[in-house]
């Protein structure tokens, strides 16, 4: 007996295709930077090679009498997001140099940069030419793009990255509808990421100019990579901490506004600010950040074996706290060295992420909005029974199977979080390693969350190279899973996604 | 006048007998016993046929009429009718609605359907409640603006606080304006410094919201608080539109609604008031509930038999004022009769609106005060307007005319009116002026 299969995979592999294809276009940007320092172009045109040949094969599999439908969009989606990984690790084994010429570490450095984690098995930077450096960084300003990509335009009718929360939300209802085409709305979108890349080029090389002369254009134009995509990697590896005062204060700006939801700083740019003012999300956002960042200030003050000065002291914990609120991952100081109360506030910072409809990853402030009112809204009912409250996000009601899914989402992400959790510590005995509880819970949180940096020898300044390569191969699976918010990967599973 | 009235149901009679004894009264309706029957009842002409239709209009003479009141009991028959009429004259087109989009239509596009005046009969009957409930010690009131204002008159009472005080003592409102004070007959023009006695009649144009505190200020006793409990019953159309009007002037009203999804949409709908999805003739809940505390219940459910129980358990459970909506026009005085305080019929407060507005003036929004002392009208500003461009304070100093503009309306949110405000063309301006001047004013906006 033979099962029918009801996806017309041939359209995902073909869309997997055409994505495949254009990947060259950004690979050449390495290979400029490869000739311009004269290093080895090498890797970078194996990368394109494979990219191409796939890319060619995958093609013509497509058929086009079958239609993109959600299905086969959930199918492409995660495909998509493997497969460019897998040609992204090419040039780190090509190179052949450090850690990540393994396959398994060059396919975690890839992951990580393409899921905008920025978590890194490198383990000593000055081995790697400066182009390889230079990879990691485009890499996870195409993260970047690709998740903006899904949560706000093309593809936002499968509600990845929050896209079916933001129609819950009053100010951005019409998020399809900025422009009557699709295609035009993601232009805009597209053009203000790449905007703000810019500026943050500018921004950065200018102050470099003027205060450091370590931040020269090549760190400037990695660095606004990987900030705007709210992503991570740096090629120093003191992460900005190896930059002036005033550089580490100029990338807060930027982290902020790429968890900041798109579609909210399209509208303020357009002469309708206070849509982006006024939201709710946005509040909840920069609360949440702002006072978990007070509260982390204070403890550092309190705190007799750190002396860090007034300036310093703010600053730390300004930019670590929005450095993981926004699920970015730069660091501006080893946080691995303060006293427990401040690292459990960065670990509980993990969990909140940014806005919807932006680059950010994590649980998003927006679901923890929806869930908070809700609980809310149920005291209020356990009183009143015959109440009916609907649940209101910047004065619009929000669906009541939309908080259902919330819920389901947040149950998931921390079920799937303790199991990664426990696999770490038992992974971590197996091979004979100590790690802490809590530095297992912090690895856990931050891959599957994608943020980046964790504690103890993952901490900012240290490397996932020290976990065993077995946990590496699980952390690799559920930045994937979790950079594209889990359901696309996991319906992949069930039997009703290919049959019924 | 020459008025033609399609649709002879209660409301179209109404106005009929109201209208007969001074004006050429014709009555067109599609039933011909009725409309046969009406003839020997009124002394008024009447037509049988479908007065949507040239034909039957011009039978009417709509084409020389001054005015055609459309008021049958479909929205679009009365809508169609005021097309027809404006095609074959230019007679004055009023229109009754029940549905509150045509209204708003109609507001957004000035003209739409050829309606020049359109009356919603449940946001009106809604309006009615509200201001029963809100604002008994008001001797007028009247919406402005589609609603985003409102003139009121207050009577000052020897034992109100105000009385005493100086207007701006008084106007403790950011969004109020004292436009007039009647003492003894004579018309004030209120400055700050004006002192306002007891006897006095004081009017002011402000938002409902700063209408409803100031009414507070003036008669606290029988004006309601925000504290004061409003429990409203039924979903209807018009239970919804008192919840409404109740949240703009800061109140926050409980509704109670049998049926779950349309309690969902109301809850959805209404930020401010507390939805519950529940029988209302269950009188566990009702006390369960604290029902019988509350100092106000509307009932607004959809049949009178509904209403009559609820309203008569409302009163056995000891609730201080209970207002029902009645249907049928009959049973208002039996509703009254049994204990019920105040009973309204829709179709009773759609009359007299129509009548009353054939009888004030057919050519702008207009509420006249005090025996026609003055006049408190809405003038949209044109282009060409002699106001626009020019501040409140410069408008004062070129004219010897006495008006005082209470409040502006720009793109449907309201401005409060300063020395230094400027206007604009497409501006709503509210003001009260001398009844002699109103020819004037007209003509410079």
């Amino acid at each position: 007996m033979t099962t029918r299969i009801r996806v017309g995979w041939r359209a995902s592999v073909g869309l997997t295709g055409d994505v495949l294809t254009a990947l060259p276009v950004p690979l050449s940007f390495p290979l400029l930077v490869a000739l311009y320092y004269g290093e080895s172009p090498l890797p970078f045109i194996a990368a394109i090679a494979v990219s191409l040949a796939l890319g060619v094969a995958f093609r013509s599999v497509k058929d086009p009498e079958v239609d993109l439908g959600p299905r086969e969009a959930f199918l492409a989606v995660a495909m998509i997001w493997l497969l460019v990984a897998v040609v992204g690790a090419i040039p780190f084994v090509a190179a052949g140099v450090g850690t990540v010429a393994h396959p398994v570490n060059a396919m975690f450095e890839s992951m990580s940069g393409l899921t905008t984690t920025g978590a890194t098995v490198l383990v000593d930077f000055s081995l790697h030419s400066r182009s390889v450096m230079m990879w990691r960084q485009v890499i996870q300003w195409l993260g970047g793009l690709g998740i903006l990509i899904l949560a706000t335009a093309v593809l936002s009718e499968l509600g990845v990255g929050g896209a079916q929360l933001m129609e819950t939300e009053s100010q951005t209802q019409d998020v399809n509808k900025l422009t009557p085409k699709i295609s035009r709305t993601a232009q805009l979108i597209w053009g203000i990421y790449f905007g703000l890349t810019g500026l943050a080029v500018v921004v950065y090389f200018l102050l470099g100019l003027a205060v450091d002369p370590r931040m020269d254009l090549y760190n400037a134009v990695a660095h606004a990579f990987t900030s705007v995509a709210t992503a991570g990697f740096s090629p120093e590896p003191l992460s900005v901490g190896a930059f002036h005062p005033l550089i580490q204060w100029a990338v807060v700006p930027f982290m902020v506004i790429g968890s900041t939801s798109f579609i909210l700083i399209y509208f303020a740019i357009n002469g309708e600010p206070m849509r982006l003012l006024r939201n709710e999300e946005f509040h909840f956002y920069l609360g949440a950040m702002g006072t978990l960042a007070s509260v982390v200030a204070l403890g550092l003050f309190l705190d007799p074996s750190i002396s860090f000065g007034a300036e310093a002291t703010v600053r730390h914990a300004v930019f670590n706290v929005a450095s993981i609120v926004t699920t970015t991952g730069y660091a501006s100081t080893d946080y691995v060295l303060w006293a427990p109360a401040a690292k459990h506030m960065l670990f509980m910072a993990m969990f909140i992420g940014g806005m919807v409809g932006s680059t950010t990853c994590s649980i998003k402030s927006l679901r923890w909005l929806v869930a908070l009112k809700s609980f809310r809204r149920n005291l209020y009912t356990a009183i009143h029974p015959e109440a009916v409250r609907p649940v209101r996000i910047t004065g619009k009601p929000v669906d009541e199977g939309a908080i259902r899914d919330i819920y389901a989402y947040l149950l998931l992400s921390i079920v799937i979080f303790f199991l990664l959790t426990v696999v770490i510590v038992v992974d971590a005995e197996r091979a004979d390693l100590r790690v802490t509880e809590f530095e297992a819970l912090g690895a856990a949180a931050t891959t599957f969350l994608n943020i980046g940096p964790a504690f103890g020898e993952a901490g900012p300044y240290g490397t996932f190279a020290s976990f065993p390569m077995s946990t590496r191969a699980v952390m690799i699976v559920l930045m994937w899973i979790g950079r594209i918010e889990i359901i696309p990967v996991l319906v992949l599973f069930t039997k009703a996604f290919w049959t019924s | 006048m020459h008025v033609v009235i399609v649709g002879a149901g209660e409301v179209g009679t109404s106005i009929a007998a109201s209208l007969a004894p001074d004006h050429e009264v014709v009555v067109v309706d599609v039933d011909p016993d009725r409309a046969e029957q009406l003839k020997y009842e009124l002394d008024v002409l009447t037509i049988a046929g479908d007065g949507t239709t040239a034909g039957i209009q011009t039978a009417a003479d709509v084409g020389d009429a001054d005015m055609v009141i459309a008021c049958t009991d479909d929205d679009r028959t009365n809508l169609v009718t005021c097309g027809t009429a404006k095609t074959l004259g230019d007679a004055f087109t009023i229109a009754r609605v029940k549905s509150t989009e045509y209204l708003r239509t109609w507001e957004d596009t000035r003209g739409a359907f050829g309606v020049d005046f359109m009356v919603c009969t449940d946001l009106l009957t809604a309006q009615n409640i509200v201001r029963v409930i809100g604002l008994p010690a008001a001797i007028d009131v009247d919406p402005f603006a589609s609603g985003l204002v409102q003139m009121a008159e207050f009577e000052i009472s020897a034992e109100s606080p105000v009385a005493g005080q100086t207007v701006s003592e008084a106007d403790r409102f950011e969004s109020l304006t004292f436009v007039g004070i009647f003492r003894n007959g004579e018309m004030i023009i209120p400055r700050g410094d004006t002192d306002i006695g007891a006897g006095d009649r004081a009017v002011v144009i402000g938002s409902p919201e700063s209408v409803q505190s100031f009414a507070n200020d003036v008669a606290p006793e029988t004006t309601p608080d925000r504290a004061d409990e409003i429990v409203i019953v039924g979903g209807s159309e018009i239970g919804y539109q008192t919840a409404r009007l109740l949240e703009e002037r800061d109140f926050t009203p409980r509704l109670i609604e049998r049926d779950p999804g349309r309690a969902r949409t109301l809850a959805e709908d209404l930020p401010n008031t507390v939805v519950m999805e529940h029988d209302a003739t269950d009188t566990e809940f009702l006390s369960r509930e604290h029902v019988d505390e509350a100092d106000i219940v509307v009932t607004a459910l959809g049949s009178d038999e509904q209403n009559l129980l609820v309203s008569v358990l409302a009163k056995r459970l000891g609730v201080d004022r209970v207002i029902a909506v009645v249907d049928s026009p009959d049973y208002v005085t039996v509703f009254e009769e049994i204990g019920i305080d105040i009973a309204i019929n829709p179709r009773t407060v759609t009359a007299e609106e129509i009548t009353r507005f054939t009888y004030e003036s057919i050519a702008e929004n207009i509420a006249v005060l005090e025996n026609d002392q003055a006049e408190v009208l809405e003038l949209e500003l044109t282009e060409g307007s002699r106001f626009a461009g020019r501040s409140i304070a410069e408008l004062v100093e070129e004219t010897d005319v006495r008006f005082v503009i209470g409040a502006i309306t720009r793109d449907h949110a309201l401005v409060t009116p300063r020395g230094d405000t400027v206007l604009e063309p497409g501006d709503h301006v509210v003001l009260l002026v001398d009844s002699d001047s109103v020819s004037e004013i007209a003509s410079m906006a």
